[in-house]
């Protein structure tokens, strides 16, 4: 075999990580979009927002220092210690359901019945909320952000594989860190799929998304709902954000993956987790095969950038639901 | 009748304490008066029918029993206590479990789910217990997955346990419906048009269903229905609306000779 053809096997792995990244950003969609019938605009910006708080708590950051500093005069900027990595995520937690509190109360709780497009409207409004609040708490500055992932290249694999394509290959390259987000998406689906399927609040969950007025006649109290949810998708713009922002630094475009999650959405449906994975998946292979294969050779490549949406178009002409979407049926 | 009594009907139910009194109830919607001071009490054991025509107001005072809708007026007793405004899941917890007139299941759950969201009131283990699905909520599924296949079994369904129950027929659907309000083991089951839209053969099955869940579980049941056939041969008691007003109150004998219901059933002629 040629060493084109390992190459190629080479771009289809590292696809198929681009696509799990993307998957971790439309499955917070998915997961709000279920229980509630909310498109969630912001969940690019909790992304950013959860990533900042990390890393203020990991480097010891005091928040609103700015503000502080400018208010009264003073020149403060860190406590002095370092959290560890662990720690520091524990924390960001506990701050991203304080935040799915909030938004409960404060936002979703008056605009109960809404059309759609009200709530959505909301979640634009949310979203450039929080991202002058993450600069305000945190400061506008791009920040690293290292949770002890080991990054590069996979030494162990590149060198093992690079008998398999003669003189001109030299093994696969795969990122260290591609490869954990892979394991740790992969594990997250897992877990989210066992809980909505077989647990109570799984249930209660799966049953607010369906009907509103049946799921109180049970005994469903929707704000917990809301805040169970959007407590969750914190967590999985949590998850994003770490491997996003240990990928590509902890900056404001962090919140613009969230566009790369739309063809992902159109792709899997808007309802289905297993959709977004897959839907995920098609997006990152499809888009690195496509350049490789066609873009390069053939139309001077940055095929990447349109390639996605693409796609998303030709699902909305001959698959508007998505792959795994619910089938959309009116009955007569 | 005093409010303590008790009695033991012909076919040999005991017939308890009123559980459930509306005291002068009003509801309006802005300036339209749904129901116009309505007071009448549910008792212990009893299936207790509310009759009237469309639009006489039957299903805004169940929303108002189950905490849909809060009236402006009057006062709800629930257990010989005076029940302030609550959420309707608040409501659930107390229970008193329903079904609608307009079948509301969760539409992309398979039966079985279905009915097992009827035992959430039951459910009490925390959420971290749930997420690592050790000790009391692996428990507690397993205990109350018995109670669901009980009224799986009483419900004759056993054979689209794993269906989604959009893809049910109706009939089944309604009876899906009737299995979640049961799984919850109500004190209070209401029902909205259970039979609506079912053919003989179907509204026997379910006026059946009806009258074993109130004879074997000793369930109070207050249902709406319009099959007035049904009504006379299942309740105890029957209220009878008529544009939001009580025309009529009692057994369906009295019922049956009541003239103002007669009048507003077959109209009255006008001269």
């Amino acid at each position: 075999m040629s060493a084109n053809f390992y190459y190629g096997i080479e771009v289809f792995l590292n696809g198929m990580m681009a696509g799990v990244l993307y998957s971790l950003v439309a499955l917070g969609f998915v997961l709000i979009f279920k229980a509630s019938g909310i498109f969630n605009y912001a969940q690019g910006v909790m992304a950013l927002f959860a990533a900042l708080t990390l890393v203020g708590f990991q480097n010891g950051q005091i928040p609103f220092s700015n503000l502080i500093n400018a208010v009264f005069g003073t020149n403060i900027h860190y406590f002095g210690w370092n959290m560890p990595a662990f720690l520091a995520i524990i924390c960001t937690l506990v701050v991203m359901i304080i935040f799915a509190y909030l938004v409960e109360k404060y936002v979703l709780k008056h605009l109960v019945n809404q059309e759609p497009i009200i709530l959505f409207m909301a979640t634009i409004g949310l979203a450039y909320f929080m991202e002058g609040f993450g600069d305000l708490m945190w400061g506008a500055d791009i920040k690293k952000l290292d949770v002890g992932l080991p990054q590069g290249g996979n030494i162990w694999l590149e060198e093992n594989t690079a008998f398999l394509g003669g003189p001109d290959f030299y093994g696969f390259y795969l990122d260290n860190l591609d490869m954990w987000a892979t394991v740790f998406a992969g594990l997250l689906v897992v877990s989210l799929v066992l809980f909505s399927q077989y647990t109570k609040t799984g249930r209660a969950l799966r049953a607010v998304a369906d009907d509103h007025q049946a799921a109180l006649s049970v005994g469903i109290s929707l704000r917990t709902i809301w805040v169970i949810v959007w407590s969750i998708a914190g967590f999985v713009a949590l998850v994003a954000g770490i491997m996003w922002g240990s990928k590509s630094g902890v900056q404001f475009s962090l919140s613009l993956i969230a566009l790369k999650a739309l063809p992902v959405l159109m792709l899997g449906g808007f309802t289905s987790i297993p959709g977004a994975i897959v839907g995920g998946l098609i997006i990152g292979v499809g888009e690195k095969m496509f350049e490789f294969l066609i873009g390069v050779p053939f139309l001077g490549g940055a095929t990447e950038n349109w390639f996605a949406y693409m796609l998303a178009l030709l699902f909305l002409v001959f698959r508007p639901q998505g792959l795994f979407g619910e089938k959309i049926i009116e009955r007569v | 009748m005093n409010a303590v009594d008790s009695y033991v009907t012909a076919d040999g139910r005991t017939i308890g304490a009123p559980v459930m009194e509306m005291k002068n109830i009003t509801l309006r919607f802005g300036g339209v008066t749904a129901i116009k001071d309505i007071s009448f009490d549910i008792r212990e054991g009893e299936v207790r029918a509310i009759i009237g025509p469309n639009g006489a107001g039957k299903s805004s005072m169940l929303n108002v029993i189950n905490g849909f809708y809060h009236p402006q007026e009057g006062e709800v007793w629930f257990h010989g206590k005076r029940r302030h405004a609550m959420k309707p899941h608040q409501i659930a917890k107390q229970g008193i479990a329903r079904t609608f007139q307009n079948i509301a299941l969760f539409k992309g759950m398979s039966t079985l789910d279905n009915i097992m969201t009827g035992r959430l009131t039951h459910m009490k283990s925390g959420i971290f217990s749930q997420m690592a699905w050790w000790g009391s909520a692996q428990a507690e599924e397993v205990a109350n997955r018995e109670v669901v296949e009980k009224v799986i079994d009483f419900l004759e369904i056993q054979a689209i346990r794993k269906t989604p129950v959009g893809r049910l027929p109706y009939g089944f659907q309604k009876r899906v419906e009737l299995g979640r309000a049961l799984a919850a083991e109500p004190k209070l089951l209401l029902l909205d048009e259970p039979m609506a839209g079912m053919n003989v053969e179907e509204k026997e099955d379910m006026s059946r269903f009806i009258l074993d869940v109130n004879d074997e579980f000793g369930t109070t049941i207050a249902l709406i229905e319009h099959d007035m056939g049904v009504v006379m041969d299942i309740a105890d008691r029957i209220v009878v609306m008529d544009y939001g007003k009580k025309i009529g109150d009692g057994t369906p004998d009295e019922i049956r000779n009541n003239q103002d219901v007669i009048d507003a059933y077959l109209g009255v002629a006008h001269e």
